[in-house]
Parts: C-alpha cells; structure tokens; sequence
C-alpha cells in the first residue's frame, strides 16, 4: 500500500513543462540581484543596440553613398544620425562599460557581490527603460501617423533648435526624458562601484594592489557623478523652458544658445573619457596577460588615469573654438586641452613598455588590443590636432571630427569592447569563442575601420560638414564617400561574423576551464561561470597578481613590487 | 600672394585669404610635429610586436618579469610637455594674429544673418541688402580692403564656413559674432552652413563672388538702383503684391516689404535660388513657387496654391528684377 500513488492535485514531477522552465528561467533574469547577471544583462543590452545602431549607421551611409541621395529623407535622415550618436554614447558605450565592471569589479576584488545588490537591479533597469522610451518615439507620439517622433536635433541637441519654437511635436522630449531616466541609471551604477571598490576589497588588497581594471572603474565611476549631473540638469532646464515657460536657453525671450553649449560639453567631455578609460581598463588586463609581464609603471599608470580624469574637466570648451570666446579663453582651452595628451601619453609607452621583452601571443583578444594601441595614437595625434583652436575653425564640424572620434569610440573603445568580449566570455559561460571566427572578425573589421575612418578625414580636409543629408556633386567628395560607406559594409559583415561567433560557441564551443588564458588576476581562480556569490572562502592577496604568485611559488611578485 | 585661386572642391588646402593661409601654414607645423611622433611611437609598436611575439621555442618558459623604472617614466613624461609647450606658443600667436586683428579704415562692413536655411547680407555702408551670394572685393598688399563680417541669427545656430577664406565662426542667436577675410584671388568660393540648424541644413550653400575692384563696383551700383518698372509684367507683380508673398519677400520700391524671406528686388542678379538649392533659371523659379518641397523639402515657404497661369505671371515679373 505504501508505494501505492495517489492522485494529489497538481504534479509532484520535478521536470517543469517546457513553457514553465522558460517562464522560471526569464523570471530568474528579471528579478535577479546578482552582479554577474546583471553585468550579461547589460552587455547583452548594449549589444543589441550597438546592432541597432550600427544599423542606423549603415542607413547613413547609404545615404551618402553618392551624391544628391534619396534613400532616405531629410527629416528621416536627421533622426537617424541624432538617434546613432545618442544610442551608441548612452545605450551602448555606457551600459557596456558598467556590464563589464558590474562582472568584473567583485570577482577581482575579491568580493561576493556588489555593494548595493539591489540599487544595482534598479540601476539597470532605469537604464532599461530610458533605452526602451527612446526607441518608443519611433512609433509614439505621432508616430503610426508616419512622421516618427524620433529626437532629430542632433544628439548634443543645440538650443535654440530644441525650443518649442522650432521643434515642435515631442521628438526633443523623447531625447531629454529618455536621458534622464536612463542617467539616473547611470548615477546608481557609478556611486556602487565607487562604493564596491572603496568597501568591498578582500584581505590583503591595497588600493596599489587592485588590478588596474578595479583603478580605473574607480575613476569613471567619480567621473561619471561629475558629468551625468550637469546633463541631467541642462535636460531639466530644457523642459522647464519647454513646458513651464522658462527662458534658460529661449534666445527669443532672451535666453542664451551659448549656456547650453557650455552645459552640454561640461558633460560631454568628460564623457569622452567615461567612455574611454574602460578601454585602458581592458587593455590594462589583456595586454600583460598576452605579453606574459607584469604591466609596466603601475604606480604611473595610477596617476596618470586619475590625472586625466583631473584635465579632462577643464577641457570642455576645446569644442567651442567657433562659438566666439575671446582669445584668451581660446588659447587657455587650447593649452589645458593639449595637457591631456601627456598623461595619455604616458599610458601608450607603458603599454608598449609592457609588450618590451615580452613573449607577446597574438591570440583574437590581443590582435584587438594592439589594434586598440595603434589607432589610439593615431586618435590622439588627430585630437592634437584639433586642439590647434585655428585649425579647429577650419575641422570642426567637419567630417574630419567625425574621423576623429571614430577613431576613439570605435578604433578605441569598440576594439577593446571586442578584445574583452573575447577574453571573458569564457569565464562567463565556460566556453572559449572560436579563434578563427576571431580571426575572421578581427581583420575584416580592422579593414573596413581603415577603409570608412581614414578616408573620413580627407573628406573633412575637402570642407565636407558633418550632419548633412546629402551633398552637391561637384564638390570633389563623391568617390571619397563611395569607399567610406564600403568601408561601413565590410565592418558589418564583420559584426555579424561575431555574433555568430557568440551563438555558436555558446552552443558548440571549446570547453574553457578556470583559467584559459594562463592569467594572474582573482576572476580566473574562479570555476567557469563563477558559482552565485563568488568565491567558497575570502581570498587573501599579498600582490597585484595572486594568480602569479600561486603559480610561481618560487619567484613570487610580492617579493619585487614597491 | 597665394597660388590658389577659387576651386570647387572647398579644401583648407587650397587657401586664398590671410586667415585661411596662417591656418594652413600652422597645419603643416602641427602635420609635422604629429607626423614625427606617429613615426617614431608606430615604429616602436611595430618593433615590439615583430621582435617580441612568441616563438616556438620559448615554449613554456615567462618572459623576465619588469615592474617599471621611474627615469624611463620621467623621460617619457618630460619630453611631451616640451612638445606641448611649442604647439602651444605656437598655436597661441596664430589665436591673437586672426582673431584680434584690428579692423582696417578700409575695411568693408557686411552682416550676414542666419535664417533656416538661407543667408542674408547686409551691407550698411553701402545701403544693399541681399541673400545667399556674398559679392567682396579683392584685397591685395597694395590695396588692402579686406571684409568685416558680422555674425548674428535670426532663429538658430548656424556657422558661417568657407574653408579657402578662413576658418568657420557660428552665428548664435543673441551672441553676435565677428570674422574677416581678405581674398586675393577673384572668382567664386564656395562653402556651406557647418552648424546643424534643422532639416534643410545640407541646402544652406554659400557662394562668396570675389570681385575685382572694377566688377565689385559695377555690382554695387547695379544693387543700389531702384527696380526697373517694367509694364508689361504688371500682371506678375499684382500677384506678387496681393498674394501672400510680399508677406516674406521684400521688393525695394514696391509695397512688398517682407522680411521673413530673401530679399528679391535684384534676384535676377544671382546665379541660384534656394540658397544653392538649384539654378537661377525661370524653369526652376516656376517649380519653386509651384512647390519648394520639389528642391528642398522642409523649406520653410509654402507651397504658394497659384494657379498655372499665376505661377507664369509671377515669374515673368521676377525675371525683370534684375
């Protein structure tokens, strides 16, 4: 009788329908607090608008591909290249620096989680929604009436083009809400990094001891407080003008175009490097592990990211040389602008510096890393150049600072997103992406970078203004414009070369181990995924590379490092 | 003084007025100066990556470990402030050199205003007022007559940009600005709107006529007389005058005294229309009229809803407006 089952409503079954396992799974992602969830979850979120975006990238180039183009219209045009600039700055480039430092910061450091588990999960989902309600103005407002309602004024937004005087309907309130909401995303993320690093370090790890990832999460996080905030503040007053009848930046009432300017930059410039020193971040990591040294001058290499986080808040109105600023003010921006460059400086000859006697491996993750190298410097020697205020009359609003910051947010940024896309998926899903999909990836898409951005700035050189929708024949830029948009196409098929790599390396890829690169920081002494929490017991550093030290008991680095 | 004259492609390699031409000879300084730095830290990169990529036979074995050196810091510290120091001395002079240049006896006043999307010109010594076509004399050693332009707005921001006479400077509503040229070359330079200022950006052309003392002359005169009143196109300017568009255009001599348009009373004496959009030509002024959309969709002037016989009348009187 005792094995005898009886009919008890609802199933003791373990194995769930096929439908409630899916529905389990989704709702474990949704409500998730875990750092490392949402770090996928943020990087998985600014990769699919980094497609969306390149995709409205491709559109531009169609466009221009010959002269007097109709593929698109004008108005459609407008919203294409403010939504490009808006969705690659705050949807792509933002979310997928606080992903990999949502992943990595604990792991290296040692910690189990974030400091703020769930203001984390707010976090991300502000910066969600704000994503969302953008590309909701594609078919909001008066959109299913065929308009769109897409923000078009360009994503710095110019008063008094934002006005309600010359942009009615709600397609500039798309642009100043969806940043607001998604900035205080932004601001949630930034104060618990801050947090996580200054609380969270486990035993034995000095400030001098993190790895250069943690430093540099640090300083973009302080930095992100201190630009986000002026933005969200302009944004505000920019509705308050729109709606409740305020003149900040109403030059019609008496407002100023020029204040807008100031606060716009204020954030955009450190933005920049917000942007950027992720990259350094990553490149920090991966070139000493291809390189198999210990990177070169830390303690310079400490200073100089903080020094550069320092300049870049008195640098802003380097992009205001034609605004009409006295001489002085010029000159003065001219100089602190130039300051910049030797911090940075410093940080490319300690990169090469660390690749010196080394035994440099060339695998997919550092052919992106030196890439990243050598287009940076060529990126900082253009901003060197634009930083010449009187050859800035000349480029600015050219097609030559178009060039320019490609080179830095693609040539830079995108190639050391790839370059750690590359080498941490394998300690997020356990599985090794494909070499020669890699391979494939890198040289078609370092190709097709040259081809669009090099020749970007000889069409800026020819006196081709950036934002226009279409251009006259005769102007000597038609075949110029040709190559650049090949160029866009070859970088495409690259992309959808590595989103394929991503599927079916999930699926069918190599198993990775704990450790598939032979590095030295705490995240690869972790099983591959990390277990929910981290690490079974705290671990105790007594160096900047523990993983080094448990490898060569003979020679560890604690021995060496001042 | 400069080789180049007027080009259409508009490259900042080509200059031919003073500012244009510093800008040009700084950028050569400042090529070169990047030039060397890209050469020597490329080549090292280059070096590093051939000389030190792993082998074979290092299977296994690290690589001596180096931690830093702090004279090698210091040199690669130091000699990039130098460098900064002369770009900035350098690049200083050329700021005070264009921009606080004083402003000649001879010196020709023009104001242009910036509208969505077209130009207008003033020039108030001389009593004109025109659109779109900036007429300047040539300026030379001898006879130095450079222009004086005034940069102000009418709604949004725009730049003013014609890259072989000098940098770009922005017309901000309520912030007028200044920027001069001194041409030396005659003949025609072309440049375009270089601040995004809404949907017809693309289509705010600029075309600066270089004059010689000779033509900018007969060109002022012809700009200073009243409009001929031409008989037998007094069908085409009742339309003008009692439809709406004297309600934008002005005519000078006549009832229409609109502002929010170009001014026509010398339209004939232009090569384009639309700010670049098309060529002046009575074929192209009837699709205008009919529909601005047809060359610059989003172009602030209304379809005008005349009839066809309208649109011929109007236009025969425009052709006069010479």
């Amino acid at each position: 009788m005792a094995d005898q089952a009886f009919p008890i409503p609802g199933s003791l079954d373990a194995t769930p329908s096929r439908g409630a396992a899916l529905l389990e799974w989704l709702h474990s992602w949704v409500v998730t607090v875990d750092h490392k969830k949402l770090g996928i979850l943020y990087i998985v979120y600014a990769l699919f608008f980094l497609l969306v975006g390149g995709a409205e990238a491709l559109a531009i180039r169609i466009q221009l591909v010959i002269a007097n183009n109709h593929f698109v219209s004008p108005e459609l045009y407008n919203e294409l290249f403010t939504m490009h600039g808006t969705t690659m700055v705050f949807l792509v480039g933002m979310p997928i620096l606080f992903g990999f430092a949502n992943y990595l910061v604990p792991l290296m450091i040692g910690a189990r989680d974030m400091a703020f588990p769930r203001l984390n999960a707010f976090s991300f989902w502000m910066t969600a929604f704000g994503g969302l309600f953008l590309y909701f103005s594609f078919i909001g407002g008066f959109g299913l009436y065929g308009m769109g309602s897409a923000p078009d004024v360009g994503w710095f937004a110019y008063a008094p083009l934002t006005a309600q005087a010359f942009s009615p309907g709600h397609n500039t309130d798309y642009w100043a809400l969806a940043l607001i909401v998604s900035g205080f995303g932004t601001l949630g993320t930034a104060i618990n990094i801050v947090a996580t690093i200054i609380s969270m370090r486990c035993r034995g790890m000095t400030l001098l001891r993190m790895p250069l990832f943690a430093w540099l999460m640090l300083v973009v996080s302080g930095l992100t407080l201190i630009t986000i905030t002026p933005l969200t503040a302009a944004q505000i007053m920019l509705l308050i003008d729109r709606y409740l009848g305020g003149h900040f930046f109403d030059t019609q009432a008496g407002g100023s175009a020029v204040v807008w300017i100031h606060f716009f930059w204020i954030f955009g410039h450190p933005e920049v490097y917000v942007l950027v020193l992720p990259a350094f971040a990553i490149a920090n990591e991966i070139i000493p592990t291809f390189s198999r040294k210990a990177i070169f001058g830390y303690p310079a290499m400490v200073a100089a990211s903080v020094g550069i986080a320092f300049v870049s808040v008195s640098v802003w109105a380097h992009h205001m040389f034609t605004v009409g600023m006295t001489s002085v003010s010029n000159a003065f921006f001219v100089l602190s602008t130039m300051m910049v460059g030797i911090p940075t400086g410093i940080k490319i000859f300690n990169w090469i510096a660390t690749m010196w006697g080394g035994r440099i491996r060339f695998a997919t993750p550092m052919l992106f890393c030196t890439a990243f190298v050598f287009q940076f410097l060529i990126a900082g020697l253009t901003g060197i150049m634009l930083s010449v205020a009187p050859l800035d009359w000349q480029l600015h609003n050219s097609y030559f600072v178009i060039a320019h910051f490609h080179y830095v947010l693609v040539g830079a940024i995108i190639f050391c997103i790839f370059a750690a896309i590359y080498y941490w998926y394998p300690k997020a899903t356990g599985r090794v992406l494909s070499e020669k999909l890699g391979k494939w990836h890198f040289w078609l898409f370092f190709f097709g970078f040259h081809l669009t951005f090099d020749t970007m700035h000889f069409v800026g050189f020819l006196g081709m203004p950036r934002s226009i929708y279409t251009y006259e024949a005769d102007r000597g830029w038609s075949t110029l414009n040709f190559w650049i948009s090949m160029g866009g196409l070859i970088q495409a098929i690259a992309v959808l070369i590595f989103a394929w790599n991503l599927i079916d390396s999930y699926l069918h890829g190599k198993e990775a181990g704990n450790d598939p690169w032979d590095a030295w920081t705490l995240e690869w002494s972790t099983p591959s995924p990390p277990p929910a929490y981290n690490f079974a017991e705290d671990p105790v550093v007594r160096s900047r590379r523990p993983l080094w030290d448990l490898k060569h008991p003979q020679d560890p680095d604690w021995k060496y490092e001042r | 003084m400069f080789a180049q004259g007027p080009q259409a492609t508009p490259s900042i390699w080509a200059p031919a007025s003073t500012p244009a031409h510093e800008i040009y000879g700084l950028s050569l300084f400042v090529l070169l100066i990047t030039g060397a730095i890209f050469a020597v830290v490329g080549g090292l990169l280059a070096f590093v990556m051939i000389k030190f990529r792993a082998r074979e036979s290092d299977a296994g074995h690290e690589p001596a470990q180096i931690y830093g050196s702090v004279q090698v810091e210091l040199a690669w510290t130091v000699i990039p402030v130098l460098i900064v120091v002369v770009l900035f001395l350098t690049t200083a002079r050329i700021i005070f050199a264009i921009q606080d240049a004083p402003e000649p006896k001879s010196a020709l006043d023009v104001t242009v205003i910036g509208h969505q999307f077209w130009w207008e010109f003033h020039y108030p010594k001389l009593n004109i007022v025109t659109a779109n076509e900036l007429h300047v004399p040539v300026s030379t050693p001898e006879q130095p007559e450079p222009t004086y332009l005034r940069l102000l707005s009418a709604d949004v921001d725009h730049s003013f940009w014609v890259p072989q006479l000098g940098g770009k400077t922005d017309l901000i509503p309520n912030h007028p600005n200044q920027m001069w040229i001194d041409p030396q070359t005659a003949g025609l330079y072309l440049g375009q709107c270089a601040q995004f200022c809404g949907i017809e950006h693309a289509k705010m052309l600029i075309r600066v006529y270089v004059d010689t003392p000779h033509q900018f002359d007969a060109w002022v005169k012809n700009q200073q007389q009243p409009r001929t009143q031409d008989a037998s196109v007094a069908a085409g300017r009742q339309i003008f005058e009692t439809e709406a568009c004297m309600n934008c255009h002005t005519i000078a001599g006549t009832v229409a005294k609109g502002t929010f348009g170009p001014d026509l009373t010398h339209l004939m004496s232009r090569a384009t229309i639309a700010a670049g959009a098309a060529p002046n030509a009575p074929q192209n002024l009837r699709l205008w009229i009919q529909d601005p959309n047809t060359f610059k969709p989003g172009a602030l002037m209304p379809a005008m809803q005349l009839s066809d016989r309208q649109i011929d009348e109007v236009v025969a009187y425009l052709s006069t407006l010479h």
